[in-house]
């Protein structure tokens, strides 16, 4: 079967324009390849406002290239599929159901029994360390408990394909670093392919098993780094490695050049 | 004044130990109560004051009794009206006439705004075809309609039900559209991609997310179904307390009108409770209504 063999993600020449609000035409992405193989974590990181989210709702199904082809197991993306969990940048906990229900959300959706349903949410819960909170709220949890409740949202719905969009942007330094541990604790067991969208080229290194630089905007991939770091990973730690810091100076000299055009535009913009 | 009947707080002190912050809590607590009786003292004064200069001048011939009434006359007419019944029947009998037309109007009223506004909030082809109209309608002031349902619908209740309706539709129908257009797009992606389809979209997210908005309109909109029915019966009814109001209005019976009004507040406000003792149970997850 083709569908065992292909990557688990392919863009093929991907192109998406917006039309702006004053009538113009804006193009996020374009002529984008990325393949993503199973199982294998990515981390695309580029300057901020490039078009790197686009990229992953196109990857999900909630936007339609403009041109090219959007692969996911090999079957072209029509709409929102099953496979793909997706954590945003913002809160997208629904603020009117308390945590347990939260996790149940995907499940029911998808027509999970409720009891089964449950009972997986639980098992979740228990896996982000939140057990002692399922009556809660989303607005009585820190911004890392919320957190911790999109991603049992997302991962109880056993995603072959997970996407996310800066998920730990809104959190304080040290709460970021204990999520992205956990993540990776959460992703091994999963077997899941990754794209992991991220302005923070340390969070990407220390994460990802792959490294693409995007260049300014229309974003379009410039460089693939590997990142050869041995697995399990501890986030603060490898970061102190000799590799880590020699990996990073290499993808920063690629890097840095896109933010520096990014700055240069927006000055020119401003001027 | 002994501990126990300090209203519950944090750092309730008692006697047995005297600490310094426990001491500065409950003199805290106390400002706090002694406050809330000066407040309440005020109002009863003022209403006390408002009352008498009103019986005063009128006993007084200052101002015309015959006209203006006063407060001894209205409550005696309250009296009457209570132990005796009016004119058109005992007094309950007019009131639940009254909430039960208003009662109703409102409901449908409520269930066609909050329809419409959802449905139009979510498919924008409709919302195009029709907001021109929907502009139109709300611009007329629809007290008027109220003659022409008498006409239409007769003197019974039907015709109060409907001026309840069209004056209760467009408020919440407005705030319904709104809290369906002002859904988080956010939260919309992620119901999607977790599995939900657009009926359940609808039903789970943008329903849910829309009730503050619904519900800041059902507060105005009793009021208003309260409006309808009573103005619908003053222009023609065989019951109710608008027809009360009509009949001591032809009368020349100031206190009548008074007292009619006395009735309607209380009426207004006994349902604005119960509306808000509704709304805290629902909105459980807001941050403002919880305290944990």
């Amino acid at each position: 079967m083709s569908a065992d063999t292909s990557p688990a993600i392919e863009l093929r020449g991907a192109s998406k324009t917006f039309r702006t609000p004053s009538g113009g035409l804006h193009t996020a992405v374009r002529g984008l390849d990325l393949t993503v193989g199973r199982g294998e974590f990515v981390a695309v990181v580029g300057p901020t406002g490039c078009g790197k989210s686009t990229t992953l709702t196109l990857v999900s199904g909630l936007e339609e290239p403009s041109e090219g082809d959007v692969l996911v197991a090999g079957e072209p993306v029509s709409g929102v599929g099953d496979k793909v969990g997706f954590v945003f940048q913002q809160d997208a906990t629904f603020p009117w159901r308390t945590v347990l229900s939260n996790v149940m959300a995907g499940p029911r959706f998808r027509g999970v029994p409720k009891a089964e349903a449950k009972a997986k949410a639980r098992e979740w819960l228990a896996r982000v360390g939140l057990s002692a909170f399922e009556d809660r709220y989303p607005h009585q949890l820190s911004g890392g408990m919320r957190k911790r409740v999109a991603l049992a949202a997302t991962f109880v719905n056993d995603p072959e394909i997970l996407l996310m969009d800066e998920p730990f942007s809104a959190l304080d330094v040290q709460t970021r670093a204990l999520m992205s541990d956990e993540l990776l604790e959460l992703w091994e067991g999963t077997g899941a392919s990754v794209v992991f969208v991220t302005h923070d080229l340390e969070e990407s290194i220390a994460l990802a098993d792959k490294v693409v630089v995007m260049t300014a905007g229309p974003a379009t991939v410039k460089q693939v780094f590997d990142i050869d770091l041995p697995r399990p990973r501890k986030v603060e730690s490898v970061r102190l490695e000799p590799r880590f810091i020699e990996i990073y100076r290499e993808i920063w000299e690629s890097l840095g050049e896109e933010v520096r055009i990014t700055r240069e535009r927006g000055a020119a913009n401003v001027a | 004044m002994s501990p126990d009947v300090i209203p519950e707080d944090r750092v309730v002190p008692t006697a047995a130990e005297p600490g310094g912050k426990t001491d500065r809590a409950y003199s805290r607590a106390r400002a706090a109560r002694k406050r809330k009786l000066g407040v309440g003292a005020a109002r009863v004064l003022l209403l006390v004051a408002v009352l008498g200069l009103w019986e005063a001048l009128s006993r007084a011939k200052v101002i015309d009794p015959f006209n203006f009434s006063m407060p001894s006359k209205i409550w005696d007419q309250i009296y009457t009206w209570v132990m005796h019944g009016t004119a058109l029947g005992s007094l309950g009998e007019q009131i639940w006439f009254t909430l039960q037309e208003a009662l109703l109007g409102w409901i449908i009223g409520v269930i066609a705004g909050v329809v419409f506004g959802i449905a139009l909030g979510r498919i924008t082809l409709l919302a195009d075809i029709l907001g021109p109209y929907i502009k139109v309608l709300n611009s007329i002031p629809r007290i008027v309609l109220a003659p022409i349902f008498v006409i239409w619908f007769g003197l019974g209740p039907a015709s109060k039900v409907a001026s309840a309706v069209v004056l209760v539709f467009f408020p919440v129908f407005f705030n319904a559209f709104q809290g369906a257009r002002e859904v988080d797009r956010n939260l919309v992606a992620n119901a999607r991609i977790l599995g939900a389809s657009d009926r359940r979209v609808t039903l789970q997210v943008v329903i849910p997310s829309a009730t503050s908005w619904i519900f800041t309109s059902l507060h105005v909109s009793f009021g208003f179904a309260l409006i309808g029915a009573i103005v619908g019966e003053y222009i023609g009814a065989t019951k109710g307390i608008g027809l009360l109001v009509a009949q001591s209005q032809g009368t020349f019976n100031a206190a009548g009108v008074y007292a009619a009004m006395v009735i309607l507040a209380v009426v207004a406000l006994v349902a604005e409770g119960l509306l808000t003792f509704a709304e805290n149970r629902i909105f459980r997850w807001k941050p403002s209504g919880s305290d944990s």
